[in-house]
């Protein structure tokens, strides 16, 4: 076995923190497939009309669609997603990237804004 | 001969694109982020930059879902603002530049970096965002850009050092092009940030401006960061960071430093700026 700088299990141990790694973009292909198809206009009103429907045409899990009903970022993180794949969710909403990345946060959006306006949370602060 | 003049290390934030585009750059949130681009607007104008090698990352715009390649570059004569779900940014179609991205494909491969070679691409805000910060609001991009695409997203990214590596086999290549041209290599993204989790919101100053401290003089220090350290220390979203290295790299191993900003927040995000001059291109 060749020397490793640091395990890959240290990665799965930073406080608060999903990496995006190999596995979890297969686990979420579909899903991510689901994102990607929002970038068009008629696929998000296809959406909004009929939103099950819609997320029943793609290979995803009932998990994932069922977190997607929900709006539920932090367990669409858990079942594989990416922030960059699942904006197109919450732009499809009229959320701001903010609002979608509070939502993940034990915080309110305004609470999270007052937060990045007073300097970010350090990283001494959980 | 080609020569590599100038780095330009910047963040690319979507929402600083949002702002320069709707005219809220003299609003009181942004005001003070886009001072500390009119140090490099005025710099550029008599830079004139005939090439800018710009390395960024694509934000699952137009690639990094069925194909994911760690080092890609653009190849085609023309390179057009991606829709990124609200319309393309209005910004002037990016003009390639074949000759050189070929010449430069072709050594690095040689040179043993593997790179993916990408004949069409549109181009999303993490290559925009930086040439309307450094070129303002234009009619046409008043130089020919290669695009360098990393992967940043999906780990494992490239390490920092391998980064750096890539940047010095780009320098080696563009110095062998025969041809007469200013060219300028441009780090994008960064700098600490974390968009998602209970973490999101991610600041770490001390970081950044240690990261900042070291860019100049003392890259060695830098290339030891492990991607566990970026994760840990400037979050999920800073490891983007490992492009600046690619810049500073090609610069080679003096160079002087003629401008910094950092500023906190735009949006999520720390924004870092840098200027960096070669000492073999008449930097003291």
């Amino acid at each position: 076995m060749r020397d490793r700088l640091y395990s890959l299990e240290e990665l799965e141990k930073i406080q608060g923190t999903t990496v995006f790694n190999a596995r979890r973009s297969r686990e979420a292909y579909h899903l991510h497939k689901f994102c990607m198809s929002l970038m068009e206009e008629k696929n998000r009103k296809t959406f909004k009309e009929d939103e099950r429907g819609y997320l029943d045409t793609f290979r995803m899990s009932e998990n994932q669609k069922r977190a997607v009903l929900d709006r539920d970022f932090t367990r669409l993180i858990e079942l594989g997603g990416n922030i960059y794949f699942l904006v197109k969710l919450s732009n499809t909403d009229g959320w701001t990237t903010v609002k979608a990345v509070s939502s993940m946060t034990a915080m309110t959006p305004d609470e999270y804004a007052a937060m990045m306006l007073a300097g970010g949370r350090q990283p001494d602060q959980s | 001969m080609a020569t590599i003049t100038a780095g330009i290390a910047t963040s690319h934030i979507p929402a600083m694109g949002a702002a320069f585009d709707l005219g809220k750059t003299e609003e009181d949130y942004w005001k003070p982020v886009f001072e500390g681009y009119k140090w490099v607007k005025k710099w550029v104008k008599d830079e004139k930059p005939d090439v800018v090698i710009l390395c960024y990352n694509d934000h699952a715009s137009s690639m990094m879902l069925d194909i994911v390649p760690t080092f890609a570059i653009g190849f085609a004569e023309e390179f057009h603002p991606a829709d990124e779900g609200w319309g393309p940014r209005q910004v002037p179609v990016v003009p390639g530049f074949p000759e050189l991205a070929g010449h430069i494909a072709e050594q690095l491969i040689i040179d043993e970096f593997d790179i993916t070679i990408m004949n069409d691409i549109d181009v999303d805000h993490g290559l925009t965002v930086p040439l309307s910060l450094v070129f303002d609001k234009i009619d046409a991009w008043p130089v020919k850009v290669i695009p360098i695409a990393v992967n940043v997203t999906q780990f494992p990214t490239p390490s920092g050092n391998r980064c750096f590596c890539l940047g010095e086999a780009i320098a080696h290549a563009v110095e062998s092009f025969p041809q007469d041209l200013n060219v300028q290599v441009w780090g994008t993204g960064g700098m600490s940030h974390q968009l998602q989790g209970l973490r999101a919101g991610l600041i770490n100053p001390e970081f950044d401006n240690a990261f900042l401290d070291r860019l100049a003089d003392y890259p060695s220090e830098l290339r030891k960061i492990t991607r566990l350290e970026y994760i840990q220390e400037a979050g999920t979203e800073g490891i983007e960071l490992i492009m600046w290295m690619i810049m500073r790299g090609a610069l080679g191993e003096k160079v002087e430093e003629l401008y910094r900003f950092y500023h906190v927040p735009a949006s999520n995000t720390a924004v870092g700026h840098m200027v960096l001059r070669p000492v073999r291109y008449g930097g003291k």
